[in-house]
């Protein structure tokens, strides 16, 4: 099982919790919009993520599980 | 075992197969008007028995299009076998959606297929449906096309007369926008919202038109199914080449006799077409393939090119949607892009940040360039804005868009470093690559469904 974040662009507003809350993964452009890490995240980071995507007020960031596949 | 020997056996025995010349979708098209239904059935013959799918076995059109290796013609070129596979395996009854709202200024051929050949689209959406196990058909047309909305709407009407077409068939006008073809914009529409992209999941072959699975096929698509379900799989492959197999149709225009649009054999030569269009007018600077989510073919390269997706890609470039615009040497390439570039950015939905602000900023630098008033490494600024939109948005618009810059930017770089030098030359004021004349706001447009069966 692992995690990764993903971004609904229609749904982001640019408010930027994101990146204060999980710079090791995002980091914001020029207009303020999150550029997302996309690949897997490592364990430690999965809690923080996870506090970034509900303190998102646009519901924007998601937090997805996948099965790893063998 | 038994089942895919029959599945072989129902297709066309080869001494019976219609000759391969052209032109096959265009056949019998006159130069004004709509084909009707008794013409049509007179050229192409009566629509093969229904091939419906059983409780538990595939139509076996499905097999045929797969191994007539029909790709997607709306510019992804997405497997078409692929794609009815899906929606007929999804839960609940599906919906078909004839995708005829092309957006692209440069492209045609939706058009010619709805105002000149309205039933051979029509059968391939009824074959589709039965293939899928769809009762209903939606036709979507621009709302700039009134011909198109004529001809499909008296074709409708028509074809309640055909035997066996079990399909409700209706005709829905979309919004003359850039996006609003877009599959999931369709969908969005259709639903009663307005004609923009959205965010995925749900897939719209699970989840689309009133939360049923639902086919969305290009126009040009269906109408080769209409033609693989009369003729088979070995018909369609006998012209065109072995990844792309079958005739296509291209729009061809610029500084040429007889633009519009023309059918020909996948891996024709460009040289072919220009003269099969009566000749150039002018000298050719570069020809733009794919529309304006395309790429740029210099001048002097053209005479080798040949009309297929794997002659195009060693340059960059795809037929996208089947477009083909020649530029002129009288024609500023820098001026024309910076003016294209900037309708680019209108047609973003407003949706995403990084399209809204991204090909704003990206039509900005390149006016700049344009009219000489760039700053120091305009081009590295181009370059950082393409990787700030890339794949940012819900949708395809900024990426055709920045693929579209990029060309303009890399194939034409002399002409752009002399414009940021010097300022703006003497044929900046040619405007030669069409863009639609009025652009109007999508909220203006009434979104009714037009019922007409």
């Amino acid at each position: 099982m692992s995690h990764r974040l993903r971004l609904n662009a229609i749904a982001c507003e640019a408010h930027g919790m994101c990146a204060e809350l999980l710079p090791e993964r995002i980091t914001l452009d020029e207009w303020g919009y999150p550029i997302l890490d996309e690949e897997p995240l490592p364990p430690e980071l999965v809690d923080h993520a996870r506090r970034a995507a509900q303190a998102c007020p646009t519901f924007a960031l998601l937090l997805e599980r996948e099965r790893s596949r063998a | 075992m038994s089942e895919s020997a029959s599945l072989m056996t129902e297709e066309p025995a080869p001494e019976t197969l219609a000759p391969p010349a052209l032109p096959r979708l265009l056949a019998g098209i006159h130069a004004r008007g709509a084909m009707d239904l008794e013409s049509h059935l007179a050229v192409h013959g009566p629509l093969p028995p229904a091939h419906k799918r059983g409780r538990r076995t595939e139509s076996p059109l499905i097999g045929r299009i797969e191994r007539a290796r029909l790709g997607g013609r709306g510019g992804a070129g997405f497997p078409t076998a692929t794609k009815l596979r899906a929606v007929a395996d999804a839960r609940g009854r599906a919906i078909v959606v004839i995708n005829a709202a092309e957006g692209e200024p440069a492209s045609l051929k939706d058009r010619t297929l709805c105002q000149s050949l309205p039933h051979l689209l029509l059968d391939g959406g009824q074959l589709a449906a039965q293939a899928v196990g769809a009762d209903e058909v939606i036709v979507c047309v621009c709302e700039s096309a009134s011909a198109s909305i004529h001809s499909i709407t008296a074709a409708i009407a028509e074809r309640r007369r055909l035997p066996g077409a079990a399909a409700r068939m209706q005709l829905s006008v979309v919004p003359s926008h850039y996006v609003a073809g877009q599959e999931a914009a369709l969908v969005n529409h259709l639903n009663g919202g307005p004609a923009k992209p959205t965010f995925t999941p749900p897939m719209i072959f699970e989840q689309g038109v009133r939360r049923r699975p639902t086919l969305v096929n290009n126009a040009e698509t269906l109408a080769h199914v209409a033609l693989i379900a009369r003729h088979g799989s070995e018909w369609f492959r006998q012209l065109g080449t072995p990844t792309q197999p079958g005739s296509t149709l291209i729009t061809l225009s610029g500084p040429i006799a007889h633009p519009g649009v023309y059918e020909i054999e996948h891996g024709a030569s460009l040289s072919s077409l220009i003269d099969a269009s009566g000749g150039t007018t002018a000298d050719v600077r570069g020809a733009l393939f794919g529309g304006y989510a395309g790429a740029w073919i210099t001048g002097d390269l053209l005479p080798g090119v040949a009309l297929s997706g794997e002659h195009l890609a060693p340059h960059g470039a795809s037929l996208g949607a089947g477009v083909v615009l020649l530029l002129s040497e009288d024609a500023c390439p820098v001026a024309e892009t910076a003016r294209v570039a900037r309708w680019l950015a209108s047609q973003s939905t407003g949706q995403c940040g990084p399209c809204v602000n991204g090909l704003d900023a990206l039509a900005g630098t390149v006016e700049e360039i344009a009219t000489g008033a760039a700053q120091a490494q305009a081009n590295q600024r181009i370059a950082r804005l393409a990787s700030l939109v890339q794949r940012r948005g819900a949708c395809g618009h900024p990426d055709g868009a920045v693929n579209f810059i990029l060309s303009a930017v890399e194939t034409f770089a002399a002409d752009f470093a002399d414009h940021a030098r010097y300022g703006r030359c003497e044929a900046c004021g040619s405007e030669e690559l069409p863009l639609p004349i009025r652009m109007r706001e999508a909220s203006s447009v009434n979104h009714e469904l037009a019922w007409t069966a």
